[in-house]
């Protein structure tokens, strides 16, 4: 990509910063997979990715091409749009499949379902 | 006109959606737009998904305002909690809330909300009891955390939809 030299200095150094704190914050949310002790905490890390990473990753990507273009560019909000819509399907089915799993276990830490309900899955959902 | 246009916010954000990929307002980008929104709102009637019906306009800029600032907030609190994990680890835990709303256009924008926001993390929800568990990594302050997302985000999404 030889033509990202022809950014400007004024343009490149916020590209450069929102980059680097974009990827910097995706990069500690990851490290948190590590770090943290619990599944249901873990559940929280690549949150961090999923929200902050990415809006400071496509505004620098909204920035250098509206530069270089000379236009507006803002389609990248739309996968701004498209990862907050759908990462909470993969979190609640991660969720729920582990608060499925810990309650047929008997874990300890895990809050039961309300008493005098029936264990029928048409009424509980996501 | 209901029957021609079963879902004209839905057709509505198509277009936007088709002008935004192709980058482009020319006319011709337009009318396909169009098009392709009137006929996939049709496809979507054999799913009867839940009609939204938006109530006041005002509430949803200032909603969007609070999300903002809470996801700027909660990012950095659970940023600050994973890198201390080594030395105190978290106190995380589930809180329970009771959710009033019904509207599944509602709660399909809170799941997206508590979900965008680091630290909450939507794990069940009733919806015969209407009660909603939720995990949370930093239970600095327990109590606190129903109230907040009642006041804050169900409280106006009560409002818009309801």
């Amino acid at each position: 990509m030889s033509h990202l030299t022809d950014l400007p200095a004024w343009a490149a150094i916020p590209v450069c910063i929102l980059l680097l704190l974009g990827s910097g914050i995706t990069l500690i949310g990851s490290l948190g997979l590590i770090r943290l002790k619990t599944f249901y905490g873990r559940l929280h890390a690549p949150t961090l990715g999923a929200s902050a990473g990415i809006i400071l990753i496509c505004l620098a990507s909204m920035i250098t091409f509206a530069v270089l273009q000379n236009r507006w560019i803002v389609h990248e909000i739309l996968i701004i749009v498209f990862v907050v819509v759908t990462t909470p399907v993969t979190l609640m089915l991660l969720g729920q499949s582990a608060l499925y799993r810990d309650r047929i276990e008997e874990n300890d830490g895990v809050p039961r379902k309300a008493a005098g309900q029936q264990t029928d899955t048409t009424g509980m959902d996501i | 006109m209901r029957y021609w246009f079963p879902y004209p916010l839905l057709s509505l954000a198509l277009l936007v959606l088709w002008l935004l990929v192709n980058q482009s307002f020319s006319p011709g980008q337009v009318i396909l737009g169009s098009i392709l929104g009137i006929s996939f709102a049709w496809v979507t009637v054999n799913l009867q998904p839940d009609k939204a019906k938006l109530k006041t306009f005002n509430r949803i800029f200032t909603l969007a305002g609070h999300v903002a600032v809470d996801v700027l907030r909660s990012n950095i609190a659970v940023m600050r909690v994973i890198l201390r994990a080594r030395t105190q680890p978290a106190n995380s835990g589930f809180v329970r809330i009771d959710i009033g709303l019904k509207d599944e256009n509602a709660l399909a924008i809170l799941a997206c909300i508590l979900t965008a926001t680091p630290g909450t993390a939507w794990v069940e929800f009733d919806r015969q009891t209407g009660v909603l568990l939720l995990h949370v990594l930093d239970l600095e302050n327990g109590d606190n955390w129903a109230k907040l997302i009642k006041t804050r985000y169900e409280a106006p999404l009560k409002e818009i939809f309801e």
